[in-house]
């Protein structure tokens, strides 16, 4: 049995009196395609900024692979391959996409820190960030800055970055949020086609997304996980749709 | 993936990086008041200290976004520096420029540690109060600098042997232009590297650099660095052109003065500390009969007028006019 | 060598107050809208200015020049406000700095040519001069005055917090200002309003202020610095930070200035400059 890409172990963490995770213990196989559902507030960005080390856990730890990365600041992480995408667009409004992919290439390659030599020595980089945005459909508009691109290509710009990192385990925070309901199909199939190697976690709240791309489902409350399963054994299950699919959700 | 294709984004990088005949003509017109001022050359001297200190806030301000209330520090410290060497009877300009660039860079590294821990207010008040700090060490210690009499007995050597500073400030301006040139070219390499990616990077969204990979406070500790030594470049030039030092040079009033002069001429477009030290200098030098309580009263009505119109300062404004250029601003 | 402690201690707590008068709106309108104000020690220079001419030139009494001057620097804020802050609320930190720089740089050369550039006498009456004394140390009369008014305004301020509804939407629109929306706080006129008194505060501090440091054109730019270490040290939004960071900065700088002549004002940067290291966000500060 070969090790989970992404584990956690006891993860708790309190504000005062407000709990907003607790015991969370997570497995997530090579591959994955996992997604994080339940009702708002039950603590899934939560979650994320825990496991990214954006938030210091009170009690718990965190596995990528074999090595324990709780102690690590967040950018170390990244560059063990545990990345994250944010719910709401937090790109670079002035820098075109092209410059902001290559960007993340290059500090993944390590010549970001190279102040003698010009970007355009590095070809190698910029060729594999153009690649990563052609892959994602956004090649034609690459070259504008990021603010005069639609909300939609700024959805899939947000993946870009996270691809150009070259991850092992990627967290989608609410992928399609305020993406019309036809387009963000086409933005899930993109995240379907992503690399076998890659496990991902995403956070979504259109249920037919959910049960149409995801292979198993964690459905999280009040800061506990609830239940996980398969798509089908979630959908019978009683508890959940009490929870969660009984109530109107957000598209 | 076909070679053409790859090649595009290639060349749009490298477009974007290219001397534009602009350029080229401003550096070339830089070489006019040898020519048309030849009475003006200390004051074209002084403006070209005053961008080489603009320039080097732009590369922390313009690009990677740190609001220094400060950056007089590594100014004043560079200048006092080149200043002592001369006056303990060292008095070659190049070694001694060097030595004062080097003593700048070495307190600007130190204190980067500090200055990349924050944010916002927290920051802006920590670099106000180091200058703060530098300013009244200086009136203290006046044993060593003079205190404000100023540091008497700098005596400079002729520039590579040949040239000697005088009253026409021939050798002063061919001096500052030279150094300021080189310096230009070396902060355009760093803005136009993937180093200068990373700034604008953190400038464009602290957040999302962690998110990336990036180690800010890294890069921030290296950017502040090569600016203290840029500042210190400047305040070196200062002292060995005009043989005088002076805790003005320190004071919170040049700290403020560079901030405004970058803004005018327009933060993070490169040329802008330039052209808005050209502007300022001349405007203050014909200027400069009339009381100096007008000069702040013009001098606050421009920056209120600036912020409220031309809020990337008057480079902004002209590349508004010129939308077809697109600059890695 | 008591004695001597205790005089550094009274007059560096007057010294406090009067830096807390000066400084509390700033950390108010700060915490609450993030608006940098760097004007706030203008309005502050114009309270003064306002007191000295209507004691000196209107003859009117001391005491009654005091709330004058609070009506004419809240006055002032507002029309600021009104036409030129207003802009700026979702500007950048740095041009929120440049517009309130350039207008200080404004203020200054105003006064300046109003009222020309040497200190302003101002004639205190003298139920407030001289010393008296309080638990046989000898105490001056106006330092006592100082500490007497700030207290009050202290208590006042406190209580409207806490006992009043506006206090209470002050309180929370500083807390949360989205969610203060959410709830229906009209926070724009929150804001106004608490901008309106704290440069009002400030104005006062600058009539009382006339007697104690001095007041010359360059006073909105030699107080900003001190009110600026009181607002980032105390941390934003906090009464409470004020008062203490205020009181510390008082006492320290007037201890300095006592046992450590040589040293200057190096004293109140260092400690100033390691604070914030300690606590980036201030005593008090939350955000």
């Amino acid at each position: 049995m070969s090790t989970a890409a992404l584990s956690t172990r006891g993860l708790d963490k309190s504000f005062g009196s407000l709990v907003v995770a607790k015991n969370i213990e997570l497995d997530l196989p090579r591959g994955a395609r996992y997604a994080l559902i339940g009702p708002n507030g039950a603590g899934k960005t939560t979650l994320i900024n825990l496991i990214t080390g954006m938030l210091r856990p009170d009690q718990g730890r965190i596995f990528l692979e074999a090595d324990e990365v709780t102690a690590l600041r967040p950018e170390e992480r990244v560059k063990r391959g545990l990345v994250r995408t944010f719910q709401i667009n937090t790109l670079f409004p002035h820098l075109s996409a092209l410059e902001a992919v290559t960007l993340a290439v290059c500090e993944r390659r390590g010549y970001a820190g190279t102040w003698w030599q010009k970007l355009p020595a590095y070809p190698d980089a910029i060729e594999e960030a153009y690649a990563i945005l052609l892959s994602l459909r956004l090649g034609a508009s690459c070259y504008r800055p990021t603010r005069e691109l639609a909300y939609g290509q700024q959805r899939l710009l947000e993946i870009a970055l996270a691809l150009a990192t070259n991850p092992k385990v990627l967290l989608l925070d609410e992928p399609a949020a305020g993406v019309p309901q036809g387009e963000s199909a086409e933005l899930f199939s993109v995240i379907a086609d992503l690399s076998q190697d890659i496990a991902v976690l995403f956070i979504e709240h259109d249920m037919h997304v959910v049960f149409r791309f995801a292979r198993r489902i964690i459905v999280m409350v009040g800061g506990r996980i609830l239940v996980e399963g398969t798509p089908a054994e979630i959908a019978a299950d009683a508890r959940v749709r009490e929870v969660y699919l009984g109530g109107a959700h957000h598209g | 993936m076909t070679s053409s294709a790859a090649a595009e984004p290639q060349r749009y990088l490298e477009a974007q990086i290219r001397w534009r005949p602009l350029e080229i003509a401003f550096w070339l017109a830089t070489l006019l008041p040898f020519v048309l001022t030849p009475n003006y050359l200390l004051l074209a001297s002084q403006i070209a200290i005053t961008a080489l200190f603009a320039l080097s806030l732009d590369l922390i301000l313009g690009y990677a976004g740190i609001v220094s209330l400060g950056h007089a520090a590594y100014f004043g410290f560079g200048s006092y520096t080149a200043g002592l060497i001369a006056k303990w009877g060292w008095g070659e300009p190049l070694t001694g420029l060097i030595i004062a660039a080097a003593a700048a860079g070495l307190l600007g590294y130190l204190t980067s540690f500090i200055i990349a821990r924050f944010r916002h207010l927290a920051l802006i008040m920590i670099t106000l109060g180091l200058g703060l700090l530098l300013a009244e060490a200086a009136n203290s210690a006046s044993w060593l600098t003079g205190g404000a009499d100023g540091l008497q007995g700098v005596r400079m050597w002729k520039l590579l042997g040949m040239f000697q500073f005088d009253l026409f400030g021939t050798t002063a301006y061919s001096y500052s232009l030279a150094v300021l040139f080189l310096l230009f070219l070396v902060a355009r390499r760093v803005i136009h590297s993937p180093f200068g990616l990373a700034l604008r990077g953190i400038r464009e969204n602290a957040v999302r650099m962690p998110a990336i990979g990036a180690a800010s406070p890294a890069h921030i500790r290296k950017v502040y660095t090569i600016a203290a030594v840029m500042a210190g470049v400047a305040g070196a030039l200062l002292a060995q052109t005009t043989e005088t030092v002076s805790l003005e040079t320190l004071s919170f009033q040049r700290s403020a003065d560079v901030l405004v002069i970058l803004i005018l001429g327009g933060a993070g477009r490169l040329y802008g500390g330039i052209v808005g030290a050209i502007i300022y200098m001349v405007a203050r030098d014909q200027l400069s009969g009339i009381n100096p309580q007008y000069w702040y009263f013009w001098i606050g009505t421009l920056l209120v007028a600036v912020v409220i119109f031309l809020p990337n300062g008057i480079l902004g404004g002209l590349a508004r006019l010129m939308p077809a250029r697109r600059s890695p601003a | 060598m008591i004695a001597s402690a205790f005089g550094v201690l009274f007059d560096g707590f007057a010294y406090g107050m009067l830096l807390f008068l000066l400084s509390v709106g700033l950390s108010v309108t700060l915490g609450m809208m993030n608006f940098v104000n760097l004007a706030h020690c203008s309005f502050a220079m114009l309270g003064g200015y306002v007191a000295v001419s209507v004691t000196n030139d209107l003859g009117w009494p001391f005491l009654v020049s005091l709330p004058v001057a609070f009506v004419a620097a809240a006055v002032a804020s507002v029309a600021f406000e009104r036409l030129l802050y207003r802009r700026l609320y979702r500007a950048t930190d740095l041009d929120q700095c440049l517009l309130t720089i350039g207008i200080v740089f404004i203020s200054v050369a105003v006064a300046a040519y109003v009222y020309g550039t040497i200190q302003q006498p101002l004639n205190v009456p003298s139920y407030l001069r001289g010393t008296v004394s309080v638990m046989g140390q000898s105490v001056g009369v106006y330092r006592l005055f100082l500490i007497g008014v700030s207290l009050l305004v202290t208590l006042l301020l406190v209580a409207t917090l806490e006992y009043t509804r506006f206090g209470a939407q002050v309180r929370a629109a500083v807390d949360n200002q989205r969610m203060a929306r959410g709830l229906g706080i009209n926070v724009d006129r929150v804001f106004a309003i608490t901008f309106a008194l704290g440069s009002g505060l400030a104005g006062l501090g600058g009539a009382l202020a006339v007697e104690i440091v001095g007041l010359d054109h360059a006073f909105a730019f030699t107080y900003l610095v001190y009110v600026l270490i009181v607002v980032a040290v105390g941390g934003l939004g906090s009464i409470a930070g004020s008062f203490v960071a205020a009181t510390l900065l008082g006492i320290s700088d007037m201890a300095g200035k006592y046992y450590f002549p040589e040293l200057g004002a190096f004293l109140i940067y260092f400690v100033m400059v390691t604070l914030l290291m300690w606590r980036p966000l201030g005593l008090f500060g939350r955000r």
